[in-house]
């Protein structure tokens, strides 16, 4: 009896912090299946086989009728204006930026808005083993290239120091391992995410104003909005999805969407800076000691159970 | 209702584990062996659920490791990889030094540690679905000649001063953005303390953190460095020699201060080579956490003191390692960053009264960062660093002192204070954080310093004899004096009562050498070495006719020997 009257208290406390976490669950609910089929794959990597392809998409899959998903980010109102980023104690990289460099938080112009991360949240079924290509994220001018990268579960990725000084990659996620590696010079490190997981943190602790995302998902179904704001899902079953957009200040937001066989479907997602106040960002934020407040769950693609 | 336990029981908290994850785990970990162990020690900063977050953690920094990540700094495995049991039981053990992470080895059974370390792990999943991944360490190759020498050139070539600094002293270039994963601030390691690192610091213990990182911090793993070719595993030996050799012995911590005695001027500046030949002493400093506003985030852990007199002037060198020359502009997102991570969990409604406060108007000279800040906000303002020594302000006849931090209404100290922006200045406190200027014209006291790669050096230096003996102490040879330290980094937003102090130490000025001292013992030389040749001789002599006897009777004379 004791332990019943236990459990009720614990589980009414983690009600009170449902609403807040309750996309990430739903998330995490998505995933789960696919992030368990993909997890054989290894943690780490050796030495990469052949080139890296950036942005390397999935492996192509003969899908019958398959359709497309050819979408627009859109911008509204005036895009705040990005931090410049002081490179001058790093003459290497300051030099390949004649014109300065500025952090890249809101990439907008022309009521476009870039790297925003889409994905299909909802809809699809069946597993999609990880591609074998690996996914590249290069670091040139103490920039990350790109900003916002999707992989697969499962999925190669590699870090390629392309500035020849020190560099360290540390990758935050909740729901995958943590690491942080050392790249003193040129050289590329592989590794692999075994859990979906939107986003994983990277950032340069070197150089603090390097940071990057990683949206890991358990199939091939994603992309990231390009200058233009544009992004195509493509080799798409038909059928009927909830498409989510993240935005690293803006949040998410979803669409539902009907792939007809062999069709192509527009979808468009609004955003505008007025969003930033309200916006949750999922991110393996960092823990306030001083919030007592409810307990949350583990992480996005966790296996919780609420 | 009680009843046994039974295996329906144990059926049905599975079912309920699994509709109700969480709270299952909860209720199971209060029945694992260690729960009560961790519940009376280890809750209070790390929370009741592991999160790193007991009541005590908000005051903390580095804040206390959140285990549901299960990411653990000091590893024998590869980066993002769990640790071995053993490595949680070292830390467990040996504790993490340099924060507020003690070692249990003396607290706790070797039986209460081990389930204690089963108990950590139940805090996160991770535990059930990974697991460790042990490097391949090798051995230590034997040091040869050079081997500091190459580690010094790798040190520079893979960059370690970005963070650490040239000298180690953790003043790198990159040093003030640095953040753990809980978003607060971290400070590269003193390469120069090497008390003070986690994980140990034999030659083996460092080349660890440098294989395989100490995740959750920005310290990376060099494992894919050497993977890639880029670097040699001998090439990161050598900068774990070179990093050793930087360490030092941990110093012992002695009461007595001893101040030589030496003849002619005393060193005037930091630089001066005279204080090369002078004994140092480590005197260990640790937040102030007595009175309100306290500082539980000190950047000032020890300070070395030297110091010298010659009979009508002393000198004291102090030094110590901080990472910048305070108000530092390169550090003003770490003063905001620790601002607020320490800012809002302090009650200071209850802080001292301060009459120094409104005693240090406009004709006093500002008392900067030795004045208390009228309130106990925490600034993110440019204060300057600064340190004083306090002491009676008589030498005390038996073992009856001042109270230690700043004395009191009652009993007061004198105080030499000095500050990075502004001057060397006498100055009494009565009672904690409340320093006023000493009135009248002082007695002498001058100071000079030099800011140099995350060192300070100050030279304070005065005449042994006060002019105003009710207020300033007359040092007087042959006699322990009572002495204690106050630090304050500015850039670490420590002013007013938030800075490191130490407890009562001593200083003792030896006898000054008279004349005599150096007679006597020529005298005595001379005295033996004529003795000596006295005796030699006689016995010589004496040798010498005995041999011509023994001649004598073997050719049949009969002189007689003589006698001495």
């Amino acid at each position: 009896m004791q332990i019943r009257r236990k459990l009720t208290a614990e589980s009414s406390r983690h009600s009170a912090g449902f609403t807040r976490w309750s996309r990430r669950a739903n998330t995490a609910a998505v995933f789960l299946a696919g992030a368990l089929a993909a997890c054989g794959g290894g943690d780490t990597g050796g030495e990469t086989a052949g080139e890296p392809a950036e942005g390397a998409a999935a492996t192509p899959m003969v899908v019958a009728d398959a359709g497309t998903i050819r979408g627009m980010v859109n911008f509204v109102g005036d895009a705040p204006a990005n931090a410049a980023i002081d490179m001058s104690e790093e003459q290497v990289c300051a030099a390949k930026h004649p014109g300065g460099a500025s952090a890249e938080a809101v990439v907008a112009s022309g009521g476009r808005l870039a790297n925003v991360f889409i994905h299909i949240k909802e809809g699809l079924t069946g597993d999609h083993p990880a591609p074998g290509g690996q996914a590249l994220i290069d670091q040139v001018g103490c920039v990350y290239h790109p900003h916002v990268i999707g992989v697969q579960v499962g999925q190669e990725i590699a870090f390629r120091n392309s500035d020849g000084i020190l560099h360290n990659i540390k990758a935050a996620p909740t729901a995958n391992r943590t690491f942080n590696i050392s790249q003193p010079t040129n050289m590329t490190s592989t590794r692999t995410f075994t859990t979906a997981e939107v986003m994983v943190p990277v950032q340069c602790d070197v150089h603090g104003w390097m940071q990057m995302y990683i949206g890991v998902v358990a199939h091939p179904y994603f992309g990231v909005s390009g200058a233009d704001g544009s992004f195509t899902i493509a080799n798409l079953p038909p059928g009927t999805y909830t498409v989510e957009a993240w935005h690293e200040k803006y949040g998410v937001q979803t669409q539902q969407v009907t792939v007809a066989p062999n069709g192509t479907a527009d979808l468009a997602f609004e955003y505008s800076a007025a969003m930033a106040a309200n916006a949750v960002v999922p991110l393996g934020e960092p823990i306030d000691p001083h919030d007592h407040g409810p307990v949350r769950t583990t992480a996005v693609g966790s296996p919780a159970s609420h | 209702m009680i009843r046994a336990h039974g295996v329906g029981d144990v059926a049905r908290d599975i079912l309920l584990a699994g509709l109700l994850l969480p709270g299952a785990t909860a209720a199971a970990q209060q029945e694992a062996p260690g729960a009560a162990v961790y519940e009376k020690w280890c809750a209070g900063c790390h929370g009741s659920e592991g999160r790193g977050d007991g009541p005590a953690a908000a005051f903390m920094l580095p804040r206390p490791r959140d285990f549901t990540r299960a990411q653990f700094q000091i590893r024998t495995t590869s980066t993002g990889s769990l640790p071995t049991d053993e490595d949680i039981l070292r830390v467990i053990d040996e504790g993490m030094p340099g924060t507020a992470m003690p070692g249990w080895k003396s607290l706790l059974n070797e039986a209460e540690r081990r389930d204690l370390m089963a108990y950590l792990k139940t805090f996160s999943r991770f535990f059930e679905t990974d697991r460790p991944q042990p490097v391949a360490f090798g051995r230590a190759p034997r040091p040869s000649g050079d081997v500091i020498a190459e580690g010094r050139r790798v040190y520079e070539q893979i960059e370690c001063w970005k963070c650490h600094g040239q000298a180690g002293r953790g003043d790198g270039q990159s040093a003030p953005t640095q953040e753990d994963d809980t978003g607060s601030p971290i400070r590269p390691a003193d390469l120069t303390e090497s008390w003070f690192f986690n994980g140990g610091s034999t030659v083996e213990d460092i080349f660890r953190r440098l294989r395989t990182g100490l995740d959750g911090t920005p310290m990376p793993s060099f494992t894919d460095a050497i993977d890639a070719g880029v670097i040699t595993e001998e090439q990161l030996w050598a900068v774990a020699h070179y990093v050793q050799s930087l360490g030092g012995e941990a110093p012992a911590v002695r009461e007595v201060v001893r101040a030589a005695s030496i003849a002619g001027d005393l060193p005037t500046t930091p630089d001066d080579s005279a204080w090369d030949a002078v004994e140092p002493f480590y005197l260990p400093l640790v937040g102030q956490i007595i009175v309100r506003p306290r500082w539980f985030a000190p950047t000032v852990d020890g300070v070395w003191v030297q110091a010298l007199h010659n009979g009508a002037e002393i000198a004291f060198r102090l030094s110590w390692s901080d990472p910048s020359d305070s108000p530092d502009p390169a550090w003003a997102g770490w003063r905001e960053a620790v601002a607020r991570v320490m800012e809002p969990k302090e009650d200071v409604t209850t802080a001292a009264p301060n009459p120094a406060a409104a005693a240090t108007g406009a004709d006093a000279p500002d008392p900067g960062a030795g004045a208390v800040p009228s309130s106990g906000a925490l600034s993110v303002a440019e204060s300057p660093d600064a340190i004083a020594i306090w002491f009676p302000r008589e030498i005390p006849s038996g073992m009856e002192r001042p109270y230690f931090f700043m004395g009191s209404a009652r009993d007061p100290v004198y105080v030499w204070h000095w500050q990075s922006r502004g001057t060397v200045q006498e100055m009494e406190a009565r009672g904690p954080g409340l320093l006023t200027p000493l009135p009248g014209n002082g007695n002498g006291l001058t100071g000079t310093a030099a800011f140099d790669q995350g060192r300070w050096r100050v030279v304070l230096r005065r005449p042994l004899a006060a002019a105003d003996s009710t207020r300033a102490l007359t040092f007087l040879p042959g006699q322990p004096i009572p002495m204690a330290l106050f630090a304050w980094d500015g850039d670490n937003t420590e002013r007013g009562t938030r800075g490191s102090l130490s407890t009562w130490y001593f200083v003792s000025l030896e006898e000054p050498v008279s004349g005599a001292v150096y007679a006597t013992p020529l005298l005595a030389t001379l005295l033996t070495a004529g003795l000596g040749i006295a005796v030699v001789g006689r016995a010589q002599r004496r040798e010498k006719q005995r041999r011509q006897v023994g001649a004598s009777t073997a050719t049949g004379s009969l002189n007689p020997p003589l006698e001495a």
